[in-house]
């Protein structure tokens, strides 16, 4: 689950980021990110994943409390939430299998483990057929169901998913969208940053709307294309 | 960090080596350049102490007997000279040796045809211990019965202690700013070599490796570059070296200068290669990563 209370983010310049942003996403649920560039959709996934701490109220995800999180136990926080990019952060010198048996031997998985887990989730994402292949042998969308198989590999209870169309075409984007329908379908908390709205509408699912560090909107796609 | 993964963790270390290859060998030659200079500068240190301090050792006192005293009475001086504390060895020259020898080096001067054995004197030539204590023990020889004078050169040997100490003292500071300069050098290479791989890094944060997970593999990495390097530059060093032995060796101009054979300096240098290599490849990647790692 992700919760945030009343959280304030000012960086160091002194502009305010997020001026009290209240929500609640809950296990297995399916939710759109939606907001104009600036603001504040970029520091909520960096709230979510560690990567910084709330000025003042109250982050929860998946069991850790984000505004007294130790340093030591970032890791651990980040092994619960698989993150997907835009340009995919794909290691191009390692192949389609190895980028995928990185990410689960880098946690220090075994072996065996490796050798079942692997094969299993490439096969999820369609990727069965192109384990050694190399990410620049791949079109977009194959590279990005490569980075979603990375960041599902670990079986993390939430996937952030942040502009994951933003470099493909509509169909790809589709196909992308699907995809990670599928795997919430499976029980992953999916939470998807997107400016794309046809595929908003065309998903149909919970969205929160920011704008200028506060949420405008949160509900399902029609009542937030309203408030917009 | 479960002990299941050391093996894992020190594979990486060494994959990583192959896998970056131009920046393991700029990370190689860097640090065989840096302790080759530090190495060569170090052996020509040594070589210079040594020599300065065999010179030194020539350093002699002529000590001159009263011409009245009969051939038994000047000889039976030597005994009391060689009992004085600093006394190496006290060399008995009379005064018909002390004339062949004039002769020799004035061969063929007509100047000096006419000089009799008996118009020099006995001497002893007094070699020391420590020539740093000429002075006193000149004192010492002048105090004696029967010494007319004596001949120390300890301006020289003084001049001889002070060039050492100079030699010491400039010899430290330029080893330890070579050794500073490659530490940086090396440093900043190794941050080269991190910075190459900075995207492979920020996905072993994202997906939740700890840092010690991902630092060790590194460590590993600069250790091994350190040792390489050393391991290189040690054998250049010892075949450099041998080379110019035998150069000097060969060539008659420069038979005053006397090289130690390595296998003198072997010990210290393997045990400072050694320190080196290993210091500057783990410090050298343990402080380069901690910046990225602060993600």
């Amino acid at each position: 689950m992700i919760q945030f209370t009343d959280v304030i983010k000012s960086y160091a310049q002194g502009n305010k980021a997020l001026n009290g942003v209240s929500m609640q996403i809950e296990d297995g649920e399916f939710c759109f990110l939606i907001g104009p560039s600036g603001s504040g959709k970029s520091t909520i996934i960096k709230l979510i994943t560690g990567e910084l701490k709330p000025t003042s109220g109250a982050v929860h995800v998946n069991g850790y409390s984000l505004e007294r999180i130790r340093k030591r136990e970032i890791p651990y926080l980040r092994r619960t939430v698989g993150v997907v990019f835009q340009d995919y952060r794909l290691i191009d010198k390692m192949t389609v299998y190895e980028n995928v048996a990185f990410a689960m031997r880098v946690v220090g998985a075994k072996e065996k483990e490796i050798k079942e887990r692997v094969p299993y989730v490439l096969e999820l994402v369609g990727l069965e057929g192109k384990m050694n292949r190399h990410p620049t042998e791949m079109s977009g969308g194959e590279q990005q169901r490569l980075a979603i198989a990375r960041a599902l590999v670990n079986n993390p209870s939430t996937i952030i998913a942040d502009e994951p169309t933003g470099n493909l075409d509509p169909e790809r984007s589709f196909e992308i969208m699907a995809l990670l329908q599928e795997i919430n379908n499976l029980g992953t908390t999916m939470l998807v940053v997107t400016h794309d709205q046809n595929l908003v509408k065309l998903f149909h699912k919970r969205t929160i709307a920011i704008d200028d560090g506060l949420v405008v909107n949160d509900g399902l796609e029609d009542e937030s294309n309203e408030a917009e | 960090m479960k002990l299941n993964n050391l093996g894992y963790l020190f594979k990486e270390g060494f994959r990583g080596i192959f896998l970056h290859g131009f920046m393991s060998f700029a990370a190689v030659c860097v640090t065989v350049a840096c302790l080759v200079i530090v190495g060569s500068f170090s052996a020509l240190a040594y070589n210079l102490d040594v020599m300065v301090q065999e010179l030194n050792q020539t350093s002699e006192i002529l000590v001159y007997i009263d011409s009245d005293l009969s051939d038994a009475e000047a000889r039976s001086i030597g005994t009391k000279i060689n009992m004085l504390d600093n006394v190496l060895q006290a060399r008995f020259v009379s005064r018909e040796e002390a004339l062949e020898d004039f002769i020799a080096d004035h061969d063929g001067d007509s100047a000096f045809s006419g000089v009799q054995a008996s118009d020099l004197r006995h001497r002893y030539v007094v070699t020391l211990e420590d020539n740093t204590k000429m002075k006193q023990t000149d004192e010492q020889l002048k105090q004696l019965p029967g010494v007319a004078k004596t001949n120390a050169a300890y301006e020289l040997a003084e001049g001889f202690s002070t060039i050492q100490d100079v030699l010491h003292i400039v010899s430290i500071a330029v080893i330890a700013v070579l050794l500073v300069v490659s530490l940086l050098i090396i440093s900043n290479t190794v941050k080269l070599a991190m910075y190459d791989r900075k995207d492979e890094i920020a996905i072993m944060k994202m997906v939740g490796a700890t840092n010690g997970f991902i630092r060790l593999p590194f460590v590993v990495e600069g250790f091994t570059l350190g040792m390489m390097g050393a391991i290189l530059a040690f054998g250049l060093e010892w075949m450099g070296y041998d080379a110019l032995i035998q150069k000097v060796a060969s060539v008659d101009a420069l038979q005053l200068f006397h090289f130690v054979p390595f296998q003198e300096l072997l010990l210290p240098m393997v045990a400072v290669f050694g320190a080196a290599g290993m210091f500057v490849g783990i410090v050298g990647s343990w402080t380069s990563i901690r910046k990225f790692l602060d993600v």
